[in-house]
C-alpha cells in the first residue's frame, strides 16, 4: 500500500545542501576539473560511458565529479540525462577490421599479421604503490617505433580460414536489429538484444558470471582469441546529404573469445566464439562480456543449461546496475505502512503461537506422563 | 576500392564522396579551429539558422563477432546544425560530443565548400590545418603503440 | 544535382524558428484539443511546410514525429517529393506505404476516406498502439453538422467541418464498436484543430439550425 506522507522539505534542501559542500570537501585543496577526470582517471569515465550506454567523454566526467566518485550513482546520472535527448538515428555498424589499433594481442597466436601490441596496459606490472605519483613529478612520452599501416585482419579470420571456428553470428535476413532502450525485453530473446544488454551490463556482475563458467558453473575452455583497443569512425547516414557522414571517432575494446565445441547434431566439433564490445579502454569487461556471451548460447548450441551464466533471464534481467540498484536502494524510502501492517501481522501471529504453545506444554505433560 | 568506382560511376559520386571528406574533417576539427578560421574569414556573408544547433543521440551499432549481424551497443551524444547564407548555399554539419558552436562553424563551412567560388580557400585556410593536426596526433599514437610490439625469441627454430 | 540541390534547399526551411517553446505550445492545445472533443483549439503558427502539407499539419507534424514514429502520408502528400522531404528534414521519421504499421498519418483529401481499418487499431493489450491520423480539412465551420457525445463532452457538442466524407458518422461508428481499440482522428483546419478521439461518438444532424 502506498500513502502520501508530506514533510521533511526542509532537511532534503538542507541534506543537498550539505552533499554540495561534503562533494566540494576541503576548499583549500583545488577543486577537480573535468579535464584532469577525463585525462587522469580515463578508465573511470570509460566505464561510466560503457554501463550508462553513452558515449560522452566530457559527460561522463562531469558524472563522474557530481557524483563523488561513485560510479554507479554517476552511471545513473549519465543515463538519465540520455533519456532527456531525442533520437537522430542509428550509425553504420562500425568496422573493428579498420580500427587505429593502440592494444592488440592474442592469446592463441604467438605470431600473427600486424603482430602483438601491448599498448597502455597494467600487465606485466608489479602492481606495487608507485610513490613517484604522491608528487606530480614528470612522465616521460611514450617511445615511438615505425608503425604498419594498413587494416589489421582480426584473428577469427585466421582461423576461419582452416574452417575450424564458426562464422561470425548471422542472424536470418529478415531479422530486424533489436534495441532494448525501444521495445521492452521478452525472453528469450535474439544475441544482438542479449549483447545490447551485456554491453551496457555491470562490470563486477559480468565479471563474477565470467569467473563462473570458469569455475565449473558451465564448463567452457576459453581463449582469448583477440583483445584489440583502439580508435574506430562513426558513421550516420543523413537523409538530406544522402549519404553517409562521418561524425568522428569513438574508442572502443573488441574481445573475441574462443571456446572449444565437441559439436552437436547441428554442427561439427569446431571453435565457437563469444563476442564482446564495450566503449573506451575496458579490457575486463569486454572478456567478461565475451565470456557470458558464449555461455548464454547454451540453447543455441544444444547445451544442457545447468549454471547461473546460462540463464538467460536470471543474466539479463540482473546485469544492468542502475536497475539493480534502484530495486535495491529504494528499500530505505519510507515503507512506515508497509511496516506497520507487517508488524500487526507478526504481533498477531506470535500471540497465537504462544497461546498455542502454553496448550502444547499442558498438552505435553500429560502426554510425557502417560508415556512414563 | 569503393570510393573509385563511385567517382567513375557519375560526377555526382566525385562530389559527394569529397563533400563527404571535408564534413568528416569538420567534424574532427575543435571549435578553437573553426572559430579562428571563421573570425578570420574575408566577406563573410550572412547566416540564417535552418536547423539547430541541437543535441541528439546516435545509437551506435557494431557486428556479432565483429562482422557478422548488426547489433546495437550504446549510444553517443551528437551535435548537428543546418545553415542557410546569403549566398543561397545550405550548409549542414554533424559531429559527435555536445558542442554546439563548433557544429554551428562547421555548417557554414560545408556551405562555403560547396561554393566553388570559396572551396578552395575553406581547403587551405579551415580544412588543411585541421587535417595535418589529425593526422600528426594520430601518426605518433600509432608510433608509440608500434613500440610496445612483441618481438618474441624462439630458443629452439624450426628453420636450419 | 543542381535540381535536386535547389529542391532540397526549399524543402528543409519553413521549421519551427523556435523548435522547444513552439512544440509545447502546440502540444498543449493538443492535449486540450483531445481532452475537450468538439471545442476548437487555435494553433498560431509560422511553421511554412510545402503543399499540400497546412500550415496546422506541418505544426503537429514537427510536434508529434520523431525518428521513433512511423509514418503513413495519404497520396496526395506522398507523391509531393518536397513535402515528404520537409518531413524527413523537419521530423527524421520514417516513411511507410502501409497504414497498418503507422503510428500516425496525414490525411490531404479526407473526402476519399473509405475506412479507418486499414490503419493500426491497437491490441486488447495496447490499445495505444494504433494509427492517430491527421486529417487536414478546408475548414472547421461551414460544414454539415455532427453532433458529439461522449467522455470529455458535457451533454453534448456540434461541429461542422467540411471536407468529410458523407459516410463519416458511418465509419466512424464501426471505428468505435472495436473499443478499447480504433484510431484516433485530429481535424486540422486552417487556423485551429478539433480532436475527435475513438472515445467520441458523432451523429449526423439532419436539421442544422434547430439542432444548434
Amino acid at each position: 500500500m502506498y500513502v502520501a506522507v508530506k514533510g521533511g522539505e526542509k532537511a532534503i534542501n538542507n541534506a543537498h545542501r550539505l552533499l554540495a559542500d561534503r562533494r566540494r570537501g576541503d576548499r583549500s585543496v583545488p577543486a577537480v576539473s573535468l579535464d584532469q577526470i577525463v585525462e587522469q582517471l580515463a578508465l573511470g569515465v570509460d566505464r561510466i560511458m560503457s554501463e550508462a550506454s553513452l558515449y560522452d567523454r566530457e559527460l561522463a566526467a562531469l558524472a563522474m565529479k557530481q557524483a563523488r566518485g561513485d560510479m554507479i550513482e554517476a552511471i545513473f546520472l549519465l543515463r538519465a540525462y540520455r533519456t532527456t535527448l531525442p533520437r537522430f538515428g542509428y550509425s553504420e555498424p562500425i568496422d573493428t577490421s579498420e580500427m587505429r589499433i593502440e592494444r592488440r594481442i592474442s592469446a592463441t597466436y604467438k605470431d600473427l599479421p600486424g603482430g602483438q601490441l601491448l599498448g597502455p596496459t597494467f600487465d606485466y606490472t608489479h602492481r606495487l604503490l608507485d610513490p613517484d605519483l604522491m608528487t606530480d613529478g614528470e612522465v616521460e612520452e611514450g617511445i615511438a617505433a615505425e608503425a604498419e599501416t594498413g587494416r589489421t585482419p582480426r584473428v577469427s579470420e585466421i582461423l576461419a580460414d582452416e574452417g575450424l571456428i564458426e562464422s561470425d553470428g548471422e542472424l536470418p535476413d529478415d531479422h530486424r536489429t533489436g534495441d532494448l532502450t525501444r521495445e521492452p525485453m521478452e525472453f528469450p530473446m535474439e544475441r544482438d538484444i542479449r549483447l545490447q544488454a551485456l554491453a551496457r551490463g555491470d562490470e563486477g556482475f559480468l565479471l563474477a558470471l565470467g569467473y563462473s563458467t570458469q569455475r565449473g558453473y558451465a564448463r567452457t575452455h576459453p581463449f582469448t582469441g583477440e583483445i584489440r583497443i583502439g580508435e574506430v569512425e562513426v558513421l550516420l547516414d543523413v537523409p538530406e546529404l544522402g549519404f553517409a557522414v562521418s561524425l568522428g571517432e569513438i574508442q572502443v575494446t573488441e574481445c573475441q573469445m574462443v571456446t572449444q565445441f565437441k559439436g552437436s547434431a547441428k554442427s561439427p566439433p569446431q571453435f565457437t566464439r563469444g563476442y564482446g564490445l564495450v566503449f573506451g579502454q575496458s579490457e575486463r569487461k569486454a572478456m567478461a562480456m565475451s565470456l557470458v556471451d558464449r555461455a548464454l548460447r547454451a540453447e543455441e548450441l544444444g547445451e544442457d543449461i545447468v549454471a547461473p551464466a546460462q540463464d538467460e533471464e536470471f543474466v539479463i534481467s540482473h546485469s544492468d546496475n542502475v536497475q539493480a540498484t534502484g530495486f535495491v536502494e529504494h528499500l530505505k524510502l519510507p515503507h512506515y505502512v508497509d511496516f506497520q501492517a507487517e508488524l500487526d501481522l507478526v504481533r498477531r501471529m506470535r500471540a497465537e503461537y504462544e497461546e498455542n504453545q502454553k496448550k502444547r506444554e499442558g498438552n505435553g505433560g500429560d502426554t510425557l506422563e502417560a508415556a512414563e | 576500392m569503393a570510393k573509385q568506382e563511385n567517382m567513375a560511376a557519375s560526377e555526382t559520386a566525385i562530389d559527394e564522396t569529397s563533400r563527404g571528406e571535408a564534413m568528416a574533417v569538420l567534424a574532427r576539427a575543435t571549435q578553437a579551429e573553426l572559430e579562428a578560421a571563421w573570425s578570420d574569414w574575408r566577406d563573410k556573408p550572412e547566416v540564417e539558422p535552418v536547423r539547430g544547433p541541437e543535441t541528439g543521440l546516435v545509437m551506435l551499432r557494431g557486428r556479432i563477432g565483429g562482422g557478422g549481424s548488426p547489433f546495437n551497443f550504446g549510444e553517443a551524444t551528437v551535435t548537428r546544425a543546418t545553415v542557410r547564407l546569403s549566398t543561397g548555399q545550405v550548409g549542414h554539419a554533424y559531429a559527435l560530443g555536445t558542442s554546439k558552436g563548433k557544429v554551428r562553424y562547421a555548417a557554414i563551412f560545408d556551405a562555403l565548400w560547396q561554393d566553388e567560388q570559396t572551396r578552395d580557400d575553406v581547403e587551405d585556410a579551415v580544412l588543411a590545418p585541421v587535417r595535418r593536426r589529425v593526422q600528426a596526433r594520430n601518426e605518433s599514437r600509432a608510433a608509440e603503440a608500434a613500440a610496445t610490439k612483441v618481438d618474441f625469441f624462439t630458443m629452439v627454430r624450426g628453420e636450419d | 544535382m543542381p535540381a535536386t540541390q535547389r529542391n532540397a534547399a526549399q524543402a528543409i526551411t519553413g521549421g519551427f524558428a523556435n523548435p522547444v517553446f513552439e512544440a509545447q505550445a502546440v502540444f498543449r492545445q493538443l492535449m486540450n484539443a483531445m481532452a475537450n472533443p468538439g471545442v476548437l483549439h487555435a494553433i498560431e503558427t509560422n511553421v511554412a511546410p510545402p503543399a499540400p502539407l497546412t500550415a496546422v499539419a506541418g505544426a503537429l507534424a514537427a510536434t508529434l514525429f520523431d525518428h521513433d514514429t512511423v509514418i503513413w502520408l495519404g497520396p496526395f502528400i506522398a507523391r509531393e517529393e518536397k513535402a515528404r522531404s520537409w518531413l524527413a528534414f523537419h521530423t527524421s521519421a520514417p516513411l511507410t506505404d502501409q497504414a497498418l504499421d503507422a503510428h500516425f498519418a496525414i490525411l490531404a483529401d479526407p473526402g476519399h476516406i473509405s475506412s479507418f481499418e486499414n490503419f493500426a487499431q491497437g491490441t486488447q493489450e495496447y490499445p495505444d498502439r494504433s494509427t492517430t491520423l491527421i486529417v487536414q480539412l478546408p475548414s472547421l465551420q461551414g460544414g454539415p453538422a455532427l453532433e458529439l457525445t461522449g467522455p470529455g463532452i458535457k451533454d453534448r457538442a456540434v461541429i461542422r467541418p467540411t471536407g468529410l466524407p458523407d459516410a463519416f458518422p458511418a465509419l466512424w461508428k464501426a471505428n468505435g464498436g472495436k473499443f478499447p481499440r480504433g484510431v484516433d482522428l485530429v481535424l486540422a483546419g486552417p487556423d485551429a484543430i478539433i480532436g475527435l478521439p475513438r472515445t467520441t461518438r458523432v451523429e449526423a444532424l439532419a436539421n442544422v439550425k434547430e439542432a444548434s
